[in-house]
Formats: structure tokens, sequence, C-alpha cells
């Protein structure tokens, strides 16, 4: 195979405990209740547009896009609407969102429910965009960011190359792996349909190395494609974030402060490009995803296919319960994953797996002084003073983080895995950035 | 030897004296004139610099009180909260206009969720910062809109007026408070308000901020405000309102005649400094917790030694807690 | 159940702590302190345990009683200053000397600064140099090595080290290879048979336990490496310019404290620049001004006085020296 690709600036090795990557997605059931949340991307809330009372089937569109930078939000469920009510939801915090009571399963008529899969791309490229606007699109990675929009390029600026995210650098996480072992062949035709979408002439699939039988499944796959491209990447983390992702395959770096259509690309997360093969071929919108169920302790880690809505609980009794000792739930990952209060909120769009962590590894350990040893900066990706900018964001030296280039952070958590002394440094850094970054729009005002 | 003795100091005397004439010219030459009632307002001021008048330092207020003295012969809008009416009376003597007094403001810590009230339901481990804290979670007892109990505001206090009690996860205000409003600007969740201290120090305000409907407000908080409506009905001077299932007392409104703390179902009005009324029927057991019995008299030595004591105990307690 | 806990991400960590890189420090220094006690004996002994539990009896004090907060002194921290205090005074030092000595590195060098992670200078070597000030009899009397079988506890007796030796002689007008021929050979040098303080003598050793902490990631190479290839040019360029003059570049590198300063004082990660730039600034800077005050200078040691230096300039390394940023040079733009 040769060397592997990868990005030259910092990275770290956390343990991978791929615990379910050998198990097949498995159909989740129904719940007898789903809560689908109004804030589920980036951008604005959506709007609904169904009240108390009204009849809904499944893949029936209940709320409208509510800005340029929002998505359209489709019914999980056949049923009718409880209630639109304040629930708590990922965010940890009571949020608008529309409870239906379920009633079976009936979808609406235009969605092909059929298995075959459906290779000829009819529509042009305005369609499918189209077709992905209306879906209610969004970026399943966990960024969640409408998915039409990175598809309209501003004017001047061409993609030359679409990047499909296959590498799930993140520990315990395996939904993607799953996706592309068994549905590899609707996540080719899903990378065409973005390619005519973007008129862009060439794709690459980057797969993490730990993955061998996803990355031997999709080069077969591609084998008779010109222009798609698999590569596999060496295994360090944060190999999924964007920008490494172009550095590792392309090597182009999406220049500070700017977006990757900069350098020429578009970046997809798997599990979004077969979301796009369902939309546009299958007339399919956006309402249910894979889950990933893993922790140490969990009896039976698995894959769920779950619907938006369901709520947590559900899955982990599936999971065969939640264990004795469990000391933290993680929506996510280990390194980027939002720990939750309870197991009462809902899947959404960008609920990519859930962590259940045992109590010994649940506990943060004491914090002590720097003793300035540059760790932090060795492995932070993005060349940033993670020691500094956590620094001056406590005592609150705003201007000085901004030209120490905070914005740049991508919140990968890589400097405070490594620091010996335990400083919470992302927690710093985060709070600099929500400062800063509100000071820079009162600036913009 | 005497020779090198008399030649030095003579050579260094005689350079130091050159030196003195010749600065004294540059003074006297290049002296910028400035208003000597400048130099009088700042001395009034109580140098505390902390720029809660909205300039920065005190020379620079001492500066705008003169420059608005002379051009608009009036220097209305212009106080200093740390010194109040006392050093305002005298900056006006020395610019030679009148100044109103106005009333004495103090910073009020608007959530009584205490460990007691708002038990915690799950346990926070990290960096103490309310800013970073308010955006990660509700908070440990579940209420989004309550106290996190970090101490942003303890930190942001340049005066020792805010201190947290370890007891409660509350912050207290004592009377060194100059109402600056440094501790308003650092709470994330706007829990901290300036109201009026009142006369005789006493107050009434609604101990709540949660926006949320009654019964998920209640769920993480026995003493939430549920926007039930009862304070406003009551009240005879139009003073409260009720905005998302939240009362507020204005407090330029309020004459303090106590109605709405009577009939508060879950004790979220607190009237602080009054005497105590005669007893009312027990509320349920365990959730209330009222004010503390009137305080008659200022702070002294041993309350400040107590409050010290506090200050340095919650913050080992902090360190335990959050280094556990 | 337990109440379920809540932080920010990540929620893993990684091995490292600070207790491990201090303690594999410690590690790395047991071929020197092996040595160190073959070849001086009981003395070796008697300094390192004085060093050590004095370092330690300090720290516990200043932070119980003064500053009143946590005690930490199992962080490794002090241990590790204790040792390299040793390794930098003559094995014949007085003890209330050696006490001295700890008393200057943790309370001065150390605490007053603010404790650990906040200090500017190298706190064994500020001692060094206090000392070396102080009493500077003591300091410079350093006993000659006798291997330990020949007895654990003999007499001492005292000589210069090597480049001491070197200075006097090339002072005094005798030549390079007049002075050479009276001197040990390399091979003394390298295995530990010649005068000086415990962590001058065997390079092998010291090169050993700088291998280690490479390994282990402890230290990175550059600034090591920096400061040895620094020597090694300029002690060069002098040499092939005058040979009877001026010392060849091997003598330079393996005599005096050059080793010791550059694997164990000159990383020390709290008294260090940040990126790897600046590393390799501040290890020229040391190498430099080691053969400056070597050769020109008043003493024959300069790489105290040369690390000390380097550790006032830090701040201003640090900010002139920032990592490369990603995305900042543009690169391939295909989109304007």
């Amino acid at each position: 195979m040769g060397i592997l690709k990868t990005f030259t600036l910092g990275g770290v090795h956390p343990e991978e405990n791929k615990l379910s990557s050998n198990t097949p997605i498995e159909v989740m059931s129904l719940p007898d209740q789903a809560i689908v949340p109004l804030g589920q991307n980036l951008g604005a809330p959506s709007k609904p547009i169904v009240k108390k009372g009204d009849k809904v089937k499944t893949g029936q569109l209940i709320a409208e896009a509510g800005g340029f930078i929002s998505a359209n939000i489709h019914s999980p469920v056949s049923g009718t609407v409880l209630k639109i009510d304040n629930l708590i939801g990922m965010s940890g915090f009571r949020r608008p969102s529309i409870v239906i009571n379920t009633d079976g399963d009936e979808w609406e008529e235009n969605i092909d429910r059929s298995a075959n899969l459906v290779t000829e791309i009819s529509d042009s490229s305005q369609e499918i965009v189209e077709k992905i606007k209306q879906a209610g699109l969004v970026g399943m990675g966990g960024a969640t960011f409408p998915t039409f929009v990175k598809l309209m390029p501003p004017p001047g600026k061409k993609a030359d190359y679409l990047i499909v995210n296959g590498v799930e650098c993140e520990p315990y996480l395996t939904a993607d792996h799953r996706l592309m072992l068994e549905k590899g062949q609707e996540i080719v035709v899903g990378t065409k349909i973005l390619m005519k979408a973007l008129k862009a002439d060439k794709a690459i699939i980057g797969i993490e190395n730990n993955k061998p039988d996803a990355i031997s499944h999709m080069a077969e796959l591609t084998r008779n494609e010109k222009n798609i491209t698999v590569i596999p990447l060496k295994v360090k983390y944060p190999q999924g974030g964007e920008r490494q992702l172009i550095k590792s395959t392309l090597n182009r770096e999406v220049p500070s402060g700017k977006l990757p259509i900069e350098v020429g690309c578009v970046v997809q997360n798997v599990g979004t490009v077969f979301a796009v093969y369902e939309a546009v071929q299958k007339n399919k919108p956006l309402f249910e995803r894979v889950v990933t169920v893993t922790g140490k302790s969990v009896k039976k880690p698995s894959n769920f296919l779950t619907r938006i809505g369901t709520p947590i609980s559900k899955l982990v009794e599936a999971a065969e319960g939640l264990p004795e000792n469990t000391g933290k739930i993680i929506g996510g990952g280990p390194m980027m994953g939002k720990a939750l209060a309870s197991l009462d909120v809902p899947v959404v769009k960008g609920s990519s797996g859930i962590l259940l962590m045992p109590d010994e590894e649940s506990h943060r350990k004491p914090e002590s002084p720097c003793i300035r040893c540059s760790k932090c900066t060795q492995v932070c990706p993005m060349g940033l003073e993670p020691f500094l900018l956590a620094r001056v964001s406590k005592v609150g030296k705003f201007d000085l983080a901004e030209n120490e280039k905070i914005m740049d952070c991508i919140e990968c958590g890589s400097c405070q895995y490594t620091c010996p002394a335990n400083i919470p440094l992302l927690d710093y850094l985060r709070l600099g950035k929500s400062k800063v970054g509100n000071i820079i729009r009162n600036r913009k005002k | 030897m005497d020779n090198i003795i008399i030649i030095s100091i003579v050579a260094l005397g005689g350079i130091g004296l050159l030196s003195a004439v010749v600065l004294y010219f540059i003074k006297s030459k290049f002296k910028v004139f400035e208003d000597p009632r400048i130099d009088e307002v700042e001395e009034a001021l109580p140098s505390a610099n902390c720029g809660s008048c909205g300039f920065p330092g005190c020379r620079s207020f001492a500066e705008t009180v003169v420059k608005s003295a002379k051009d608009n012969k009036s220097i209305e809008g212009l106080f200093c909260p740390v010194g109040g009416n006392d050093v305002m009376q005298n900056v006006g003597k020395i610019v030679g206009l009148e100044v109103e007094k106005t009333e004495p403001l103090i910073a009020v810590i608007r959530c009584n969720g205490t460990h007691t009230n708002s038990p915690g339901k799950i346990q926070y481990e990290g960096a103490t910062s309310c800013a970073f804290t308010h955006a990660l979670f509700t908070g440990e007892g579940g209420c989004q809109y309550g106290c996190l109990g970090h101490g942003d505001c303890v930190d942001a206090c340049d005066f020792d007026a805010i201190h947290m009690n370890p007891e409660t996860g509350l912050p207290v205000v004592n009377d060194k408070c100059t109402a600056c409003g440094a501790c308003v600007e650092a709470c994330p969740r706007d829990i901290i308000e300036l109201r009026k201290k009142g006369p005789k120090d006493r107050r009434i305000f609604v101990s709540c901020v949660n926006k949320e409907k009654g019964g998920p407000a209640k769920k993480n908080c026995s003493v939430a405000c549920i926007g039930c409506g009862k304070c406003e009905k009551v009240c005879n001077f139009d003073a409260i309102t009720i905005t998302s299932f939240l009362a507020y007392i204005d407090f330029q409104k309020c004459t303090l005649c106590r109605k709405c703390v009577e009939v508060c179902p879950t004790s979220a009005i607190w009237e602080v400094n009054f005497k105590p009324r005669k007893p009312k029927p027990l509320k349920p057991e365990g959730s209330v917790e009222r004010n503390p019995v009137p305080v008659k008299k200022p702070v002294t030595t041993t309350d400040q030694a107590k409050i010290d004591k506090v200050k340095v105990d919650s913050k080992t307690e902090e360190n335990k807690k959050h280094n556990s | 159940m337990t109440m379920f806990t809540i932080s920010g991400s990540p929620h893993v960590h990684g091995d490292e702590s600070t207790k491990k890189l201090m303690y594999g420090v410690v590690y790395a220094m047991l071929p020197a302190m092996l040595v160190s006690i073959y070849y001086f004996g009981f003395n070796a002994v008697r300094v390192l345990i004085l060093a050590v539990a004095s370092s330690l009896f300090f720290e516990w004090l200043i932070q119980k009683y003064l500053i009143k907060g946590p005690v930490t002194i199992t962080d490794g921290s002090a241990l590790v200053t204790g040792i390299l205090l040793a390794f930098n005074v003559p094995t014949n030092f007085p003890g209330w000397m050696v006490i001295v000595g700890a008393l200057v590195a943790i309370g001065v060098a150390k605490m007053s600064f603010g404790g650990l992670g906040k200090n500017v200078f190298n706190p064994a070597l500020v001692a060094r140099v206090f000392l070396l000030i102080s009493f500077p009899v003591q300091m410079t009397s350093w006993p000659k090595p006798v291997p330990i079988s020949k007895g654990f506890m003999v007499d001492v007796i005292t000589g210069p080290t090597p480049l001491g030796f070197m200075k006097e002689g090339l002072g005094a007008g005798q030549t390079v290879s007049q002075l050479q021929a009276q001197l040990p050979g390399y091979v003394d040098y390298l295995l530990g048979q010649m005068g000086g303080s415990m962590g001058e003598v065997s390079a092998i050793a010291l090169i050993l336990g700088g291998i280690y902490m490479l390994w282990r990631k402890i230290i990175t190479w550059e600034i090591p490496v920096s400061i040895l290839v620094t020597v090694f040019v300029f002690s060069g360029i002098l040499w092939l310019i005058n040979p009877e003059m001026y010392v060849d570049p091997v003598f330079e590198l393996l005599t005096g404290g050059l080793l010791l300063g550059a694997f164990f004082m000159a990383t020390d990660m709290v008294t260090s620049p940040m990126t790897r730039g600046g590393q390799l600034l501040f290890g020229f800077g040391i190498g430099l001004l080691t053969i400056l005050i070597r050769i020109w200078g008043a003493y024959p040691e300069g790489v105290s006085f040369a690390i000390l230096l380097m550790n006032a300039a830090v701040p201003l390394i640090n900010r002139a020296f920032k990592p490369r940023r990603f995305g900042a040079k543009p690169g391939v733009v295909i989109n304007k």
C-alpha cells in the first residue's frame, strides 16, 4: 500500500474502541411518541406548519426552513400532532419541538419504498439541488449545515473536487462504517449525483485505515469509475475534520477564515451522501439515520437505523439496557460529543451516536499548573497555541485572543486530550471563541 | 585624594544644578494650561478608576465634568456611582452647579435556587466560569435561567462587595456595593439587577428570572416564579407586570406595601430588611427558604470577617468540588 | 444509580501527566547517579540525599505555611530540582551549603515566582550560580574520582576539572598539546573518570539518559542538538584556526557541564521556548554564549550562565516565534 496519506500538523491517537464495527445495522421500531425539535441544523430554526390535532404521514413536511441557512423538517412517523412545546433537546435546554403521537407508519405516496438500486440520474443539476433542499438534508457528520447551501457556491467560485468523508475518526462511532459496507452502491450513486450538482469532475472517498473492509468494498465498487477514487488515510484524530481531510487527500490548505470552496472542494459526510441518494432517486426526505449505541459496559453495542424524534432511552433499551455503572451519557463521540443530562432527549438529524461511559472514566482528573511543555501546541491541527489562547480567554483579553487566531480553532479537543496538567483548555477556548465571535458580530453591525 | 573629592562634589553638584535650571525652564515653557478645577474635581472623586461612570478613569470623568460645566452649564447625566450623592454634591460645588440627588442603587441577586430549593440533578466538572457553563448546560439544579454558582460576578467586583455563599451556592451582596454594574455585566443569565436600595435599606423584588411555564419551572426549583399573576392582581400601585410567566416589580413604582409578598404561592418574592410579621400557615416543608432576619446595622468588622471567611471557604470549597 | 456527570468535551484523556514526565526525567538521571556513586562513593550519596531531602522539605514548608495552599511535593518537580542541584556541586561540598542551595533553588528561584510553571530561570542553575558566587572556594575544589573498588569512603583529594586545568594552563602560556598530555583521555571523559561535579563526569551516562527522554517524548531533539552542534561548530572553527591555542571540539563537548546542561537543564520545559524555531534559536544562543564564556570569559565553565541568560530571553523568543498556522499560506487557490 505504500505510505498512507495524512495531514502533517498536529493530531493525537486516542483509543479506537470500535466495538460495534462488526454489528450490522438494525432497524429500530417506531417510538410511541416522536419529539421533533425545530432546531436541528446550524442556522435559523425551522418554522412549524402543522398545529395541534393535525394528522400527519411519515415523510410529510411539518416545518419549513426559517431562513436562508435553514432546513425543512419532515415527520418521522404517521399519527397526530399532540402539541408544539418547549422540551429538552440534545442541547440540554428546552427548545420548541413538535410532539407527535404515533399511529402506524403510513408514508407519503410519492416516496419510492422499493429496494431496487436506481443508478440513472435523470434530474438536472438545479433539480438535484432543489430536491436536496426540499428534502431537508443537513450534514450528517454532526455539524448539520444545510446541504443545499454547500451545493450553491458563491458566484465566481467552482468546485473541481467532491470529497466524501468516510473517515469517522471519532473513537467508538461506527455508523458511517456500516453504512459504507451495507449501502455502498447507493453511496456511489449519491456521489455521482453530487458531482453532477456541483459540476465537479472528480470525487474522492476518504476512509481511515482502521476500516479495511470498507476500503476494499468501496474500492471494488468504484473500480470502473474513472472519476471516483478511494483513498485510505492514516489513522489519526482529527482526520475527519474537513480542512485536515482536504489537506491529506489533495494537499491543499483551506485559508484561515475561509471555506473549502476557496480551494475548489466541497466535503460531504458519507451519511449525507446516502441521504442525497434517497432524496433524489427515491423522493425520500430526511427523517431517519443510523445511530451507534456503544460503550465499554454496554451489553450489545449496536448500530440502529432510527427515526428522528425517537427518545434515546428506547435505543439504550434495545442495546440491552443502561449499564449499572454509567457515569456519563455522551451524544456523539468522546472527543467532540456533548454530555447529556438525561436519556429523555430525542434523536436529531446530527446524532451520530450515543456513548455510555462507565463511571471510572467519566471524571476529570484534578487540574495542576501549566508546566509549559508545549504538547498542546505540538498536537493542535490548526497550528494554534492552546495554552496561550486558554489563558487569555480566562482573563478576558479577547483582542489578543482574536489576533492569535482563536477563531481558527475547530474545537477538536486534541489539546485538552494531551495536556499533562489536565487543564480544561477546550472549555476556555470555547469561552474565548464565543466572546470573540460576539465582538466580531457587534463590530460588523 | 582630597582634590578628587572636592572635584567630584563640584562637578556632580554643578551638573545637578544645571539640570534643575534647564528642567525648570522647559517645564514653564511647555506648560499645558489646564483648568485647575479638573484637579479639584479629581481630588473629590473616590479614585477607584472602576469605569462605572462610563469614562476611562476618574481623571477622564473630572475632565468631562469640567468641560460640560463650561460648555453646557450643566453636568446632568454625569454621575459617579461609587462616590454617590455626597461626592456629586462636592463636585457640583466645585464647578458651581446644582446637582440633583439620585436614589442610591444596589446590586440585587434575583435567584433563590439554593441547593435545597433546586437540588442538584447532575454533577458538573470543568472550568469554573459561568460564561462557559451557561452555554454548556442548564445548571446543576436543572433550571436553565438559574444561577450557576461559579462566581463570574465575584471575580468582576472591584469593591469586595459580592461573595459566594458555599451553603446555598448563590452570591451574596454586602454593603460595600457601589452599584457600578460590573457584576450585572458579568452574569451571563442577567440574574443581577441594580435596584433602589430603599429607605432603611428595605426593598422588595421577585427573586426569580425563570421564563418557563409553571410546571417545568417548579419541577426544577420549588421557589420559582410560575407567573400565576396573584401579585399583579393585588398590587394597588401598578408596579408589577407579568411577561412570559415571570413577574417583575418596577422599583420606581413600588411603595413597599408588602402585599405581593404575602400572596406569592411559591415564596418567589423577597422582602429584605423588614420587621418579621406574625407567623403564617406553614408552606410545604423543606421547600421554603425565607430571607434572613432584618439587618439593622451596617456591616461591622466581625461581620466582615465572617464574609471574608465565607469568601475563602467558598474558594477552597470550589477548588475541592471541581478538582475532585 | 450515581448522578450523571456533565462536562465539556473531550471526555477522554491521554496517558500524559506531569508526574509521569517528572519521574521520567528522574529515571533518565539514574545512569549518571550510579556512575557518580561509583566514582565518588559515600560523598555522592550524601550530597544527593541532602539536596533531595532539603528541596522537598522547603517546598513542603513554603506551600503549607507560607502560601497556605495545596501541597504538591509528590509531583516530582522538587525531586528533579534536588537531583540536578546535587549534580551541580562538588561531592565534597559542606552539607549546610547544600541545604542553602536547596533553599535558593526552591524558595527563591521557584516559589517566589509563583510555583510550578511560573519560574523564569532554571532553579537548579540559579542555586548553582548563587553558590558559586557566595562560596567560590568550596564550589571550585573538585574531588578526584576514586572507583568504588578502591573503597567507598575514602579521603577526598581535590584538583581542577579538565576545563579548569586547560584554561589556567592556556592563560599561563602553555599550548594545548602540552596540557592535554597531562589530562585523562577521551575514554575517561566518556566513562566518567575525571574531576568535576557529579553531573559532569560520565558523558555516556548522560547521553543514555538523553536518549531515554527522547524516546519517551519527554524532551524533543531541537534544544540538545542545537546546543551541541553550535558548540561543536564554533569551537571547531577556532580549533582549525589555531589548534595550539584552542582545544578541539570533542574535548569541548565531553568536558564540563555541557552534556548535562544540553539534555537536562536547558530542556526544562518551564524555562524553555514553546515552538521549534524558538527552541533552535535558544539552543544556538546557549551554545554561542558557552563558547564565549569558556574561551574569553573569566570562568572556565560557561554553560550555567549561558542557560540563565537565554532563560531571560525566552518570553521574547515566545513572542517572536509562533507555530506554523494551518491555512496561513494560501497554497493552491483555485478560486480567487
